[in-house]
């Protein structure tokens, strides 16, 4: 018992100063993941208390009482009514102070929002994210761009089955459920990049589903919302990327993937500026070469169940290498 | 042979029961395994993110319904009726109807693994896939179109028609069969566990049948009860199926509970405290485990009141729980305690559960939980409470009453090494993962990256995981072992204060030469009111009829399976074989002579 509790000590220790830990419940940087942590970190200590008692007590009785030669038959008690009523209470007694904060908690992060709060539709789909700011008229996927210290309102809703949007420095978890609306809001406190994933089993690539969630000061917010308003860039004439946007214009890319002004589809993540996110296949890998070539000669093989089969004929390995060097240009 | 297949006996249907499960058991464990070991470290790829899924699946799935509930049967089945003096269970052929049904719904779940090219697909590809859980919509034929979710709810069809007939037949027989003399405030606190359980199993097991024949029809003929296009919400699902999960959750850990109950009193030579008071909040949780079903759900946006209510009546159950645990250490204080390996995993159970309660008590709070719900700290919560906690309750009882069942007492020495690997090895295996969750590793996920940096508490659960495999082992040698060379155990190896101690091991077929009158709640002691019974003659004064076998409820079970098969082959001829296969075997029944 002593052993496992210095192990806990030593592991939450070890979380403060080991690795930077991205995804990590125990590290907020918000008001929303802030709530939840002081919440927990309360229960916590009134569950340490109660373990330390009631396991001394049992450790206790079994060293007390161990049967000894000699030691006369026990009396046969058979309760203690007072004792009962005791034991009754003290638990009922330590819950209400778990209950009122946590009520009160429940309440303070139901979702609401001031009206001016950035608006940012989530919508889950097997396996990927897509993201839409309503007020600003852009769509993105996979990495969601928001303001420091300014309230932000998701708005949380599936397009197949039930998806979770986790992002844990931000937040507690919400389900995106098909065919309902859910809320969460959140005021960031410090930059950064924070990673989330999908939370609720979707499938053969729930494990695939993540996610990054770029924290950056206002002005740099709006850098990047006027970026993404923008068309796409216009290939250099002559270059492997113009033959790449040949390349998407003639084969099945259109029929999934919106580039604005070049293709309408919407079954996949919008392509307008993939050049200019950090990672691809919903934040599975890098954003390089290497690894866009690989995605796109054959998604399934690196995210089982991907709905972007190998193309039928195989793109040749100089429409491949085009078709990078395209989605790269697009800034 | 014949007679193992035709016997409506408690104590043999027990056997089949615990050997049965415990075979399953095993499964379930090389399944947890392969996961471990895929999970021992990041992008790992020793089995694919489709097999992963399966393989969570039917972990989940077999453990709950095909090892942990009928490893408690086999303890009903063999128990109850020598602790309340009956000679058989109320209904014994029902109780072999069963069994039988248990069995082929096992079986019928597990040929998932094996017949993937009956259906045009590998081995290792139509094994249940979406979840002990089974979520819809995800579970809907339009995202799930292989038969790989016909099996688990057909299987799961099949296996709570199982349920609920040995429930119906548990509950006649403690309500009808009880010795004279016995009156429900004298029932031993094992055999209360049993009736409050089995209460759970007629309500809760109809609420899945209703879901799973909703998702059936959507399944097999179109129909939209969870499909949110067609206006319906596949919430009604998450809903129907933790209103019958939660009491399910109970209906695991309360036969636990009344084996610790039993096992206590015995080695520590002192009555159970409080008896009256670990009886009704046995009740009471059986009560209150029905309105705490949507803290399961706090992450699916029900709104703040509903989160606060539920909130609130999940913090309540604690209560009852507290207070069985106080008892149980009231029960040891002052005693003159005997370090039997039984006491061994009663006490492991009593320290475990605690663990288990207490993170329960983190995530009944919703804002805390939405943190936790869908991470590894909720499975380090589900195995402190159905590991910690049933598995052990469930090992003490093995321990406590094989040598009532075999005749033969289980090495203490071996017991002992089985009791401490465990207890190293569940800790090192379960107790990281509430850091592991917290520190944002989802749970049912396939891989992950070396970037959360949860890498090596992973390896150290699957070090404890392979650890706890290492003490079974140590179990199943014991139990061979024992068979042979096991010290024989004589009427009552402990000192017990119930009927079952006062008869040979293992019983006679009858159990008792004459059926005793009850006039006390402990009637094998000595206490300041009374002195102990006098224990039942070895050989009985009149002769007494015991009923011979029956093929039929084998028969009549043989049906279900066959039935099953019908949706999941799209043959018609097949449900029409199946029902005919039910039907006779009912009437075989029915009209069997009533002298054999």
């Amino acid at each position: 018992m002593r052993k496992r509790f210095w192990v806990l000590t030593a592991a939450l220790a070890g979380s403060g100063c080991g690795g930077p830990f991205p995804q990590s419940a125990l590290h907020p940087h918000s008001d929303f993941a802030r709530a939840s942590d002081v919440l927990f970190t309360d229960i916590f200590w009134w569950a340490a208390a109660v373990f330390v008692v009631v396991e001394a007590l049992l450790v206790v009785a079994l060293i007390r009482f161990h049967h000894r030669e000699g030691r006369p038959a026990p009396t046969p008690t058979h309760g203690h009514t007072l004792m009962e009523i005791a034991w009754t209470l003290a638990p009922a007694v330590i819950l209400v102070f778990v209950a009122v904060p946590t009520v009160r908690t429940i309440f303070a992060t139901a979702g609401g929002a001031p009206a001016d709060a950035v608006k940012v539709q989530v919508i889950g789909h097997q396996w990927w994210w897509e993201f839409k700011y309503p007020d600003l008229a852009l769509t993105t996927a996979n990495e969601m761009h928001v303001p420091v210290g300014k309230p932000v309102r998701v708005a949380i809703t599936s397009a197949d089955v039930i998806h979770s949007f986790w992002v844990p420095p931000l937040g507690g978890k919400r389900d995106a459920i098909p065919g309902q609306t859910n809320y969460i809001a959140f005021q960031a406190e410090s930059v950064g990049d924070y990673s989330g994933q999908c939370a609720e089993f979707c499938g053969a690539s729930h494990a695939n589903m993540r996610l990054r969630v770029v924290v950056e000061s206002d002005s740099e917010f709006g850098r990047w919302a006027t970026v993404q308003l923008a068309g796409p860039a216009a290939p250099t004439p002559r270059t492997a990327a113009e033959r790449g946007k040949a390349v998407f214009a003639r084969s099945a890319c259109i029929g999934c993937h919106t580039i604005q002004g070049v293709s309408p589809g919407v079954i996949g993540p919008n392509l307008t500026h993939v050049g200019g996110r950090t990672t691809i296949a919903s934040g599975l890998f890098p954003n390089d070469s290497a690894h866009l070539a690989r995605w796109i000669a054959d998604a399934p093989s690196l995210k089982p169940g991907a709905l972007m089969t190998r193309m039928q004929p195989p793109l040749t390995d100089a429409d491949i290498a085009a078709l990078v060097a395209y989605l790269q240009s697009l800034k | 042979m014949k007679s193992w297949l035709t016997t409506t006996d408690h104590k043999r249907i027990g056997l089949l029961y615990f050997f049965t499960a415990f075979a399953f058991f095993l499964i379930g464990g090389i399944e947890a395994l392969v996961i471990r070991a895929q999970l021992a470290q990041p992008n790992g790829h020793l089995v694919t993110a489709e097999t992963y899924n399966q393989l969570f699946t039917m972990h989940g799935t077999t453990m709950v319904f095909l090892a942990l509930m009928p490893l408690s049967a086999s303890f009903f089945n063999y128990i109850v009726p020598l602790q309340i003096g009956a000679r058989d269970v109320a209904f014994p052929r029902l109780n072999a109807f069963s069994y039988w049904v248990f069995l082929l719904g096992g079986l019928f779940l597990n040929a998932s693994w094996f017949v993937g090219p009956l259906f045009h697909a590998g081995v290792l590809n139509v094994a249940p896939d979406g979840g002990w859980f089974g979520y819809a919509n995800l579970t809907e034929r339009q995202f799930s179109p292989g038969p790989n979710i016909d099996f688990w709810l057909l299987g799961l069809q099949i296996l709570g028609i199982s349920s609920l007939a040995a429930g119906f037949n548990f509950i006649v027989t403690i309500l009808n069969l009880r010795a004279p003399g016995m009156r429900m405030m004298r029932v031993p606190a094992f055999t209360w566990m049993t009736l409050v359980t089995q209460f759970l199993v007629i309500t809760a097991f109809p609420v899945i049948t209703v879901a799973l024949a909703f998702l059936m029809f959507d399944r097999f003929f179109g129909t939209h009860f969870y499909v949110s296009q067609a206006g319906a919400t596949p919430i009604l699902w998450q809903h129907l199926f933790w209103l019958f999960g939660h009491p399910e959750v109970y209906i695991l850990i309360l036969p636990a509970m009344g084996i610790v109950s039993e096992v206590l009193p015995t080695f520590a030579r002192k009555p159970l405290f409080g008896y009256t008071v670990v009886v009704y909040s046995g009740i009471l949780i059986g009560f209150m485990g029905w309105g705490v079903w949507s803290h399961h759900m706090f992450s699916v946006g029900l709104g703040p009141i509903a989160d606060s209510v539920f909130s609130a009546t999940t913090m309540l159950i604690a209560v009852p729980t507290g207070v069985k645990i106080f008892n149980w250490i009231a029960t040891l204080w002052g005693g003159d305690i005997r370090g039997t390996t039984a006491l061994h995993f009663a006490v492991g159970f009593i320290a475990m559960f605690i663990i288990g309660g207490l993170s329960g008590v983190t995530h009944a709070s919703p804002p805390a939980d939405l943190q936790q719900t869908d991470t590894y700290y909720v499975v380090a919560h589900i195995h402190y409470v159905l590991f910690g906690g049933t598995i052990m309750g469930l090992f003490a009882g093995i321990y406590y009453w094989w040598p009532k069942m075999t005749g033969r007492l289980l090495s203490e020495a071996l017991g002992k090494w089985h009791f401490w690997l465990q207890f190293v090895g569940m800790n090192l295996a379960f107790f990281p993962m509430h850091l592991i969750g917290l520190l944002g590793m989802p749970r049912r996920i396939y891989t992950y990256s070396p970037e959360l940096g949860v890498s090596d508490l992973n390896l150290l659960s699957t070090l404890g995981a392979f650890l706890i495999a290492l003490s079974i082992l140590v179990f199943v040698v014991n139990i061979v072992r024992t068979r042979r060379r096991g010290q024989r155990a004589g009427n009552d190896p402990w000192g017990g204060a119930t009927l079952e101690w006062s008869i040979p091991s293992p019983p006679p077929v009858y159990n008792f030469s004459v059926i005793p009158t009850v006039a006390n709640r402990l009637p094998r002691w000595k206490t300041e009111h009374h002195e102990p019974m006098r224990d039942p003659p070895a050989t009985p004064p009149a002769p007494i009829h015991v009923a011979g076998g029956s093929w039929w409820p084998m028969l009549a079970a043989l049906g279900l399976p066959i039935l099953a098969l019908a949706p999941l082959t799209h043959t018609l001829w097949l449900a029409f074989v199946g029902v005919a296969v039910l039907l006779g075997g009912i009437y075989l029944w029915a009209f069997e002579p009533f002298e054999v």
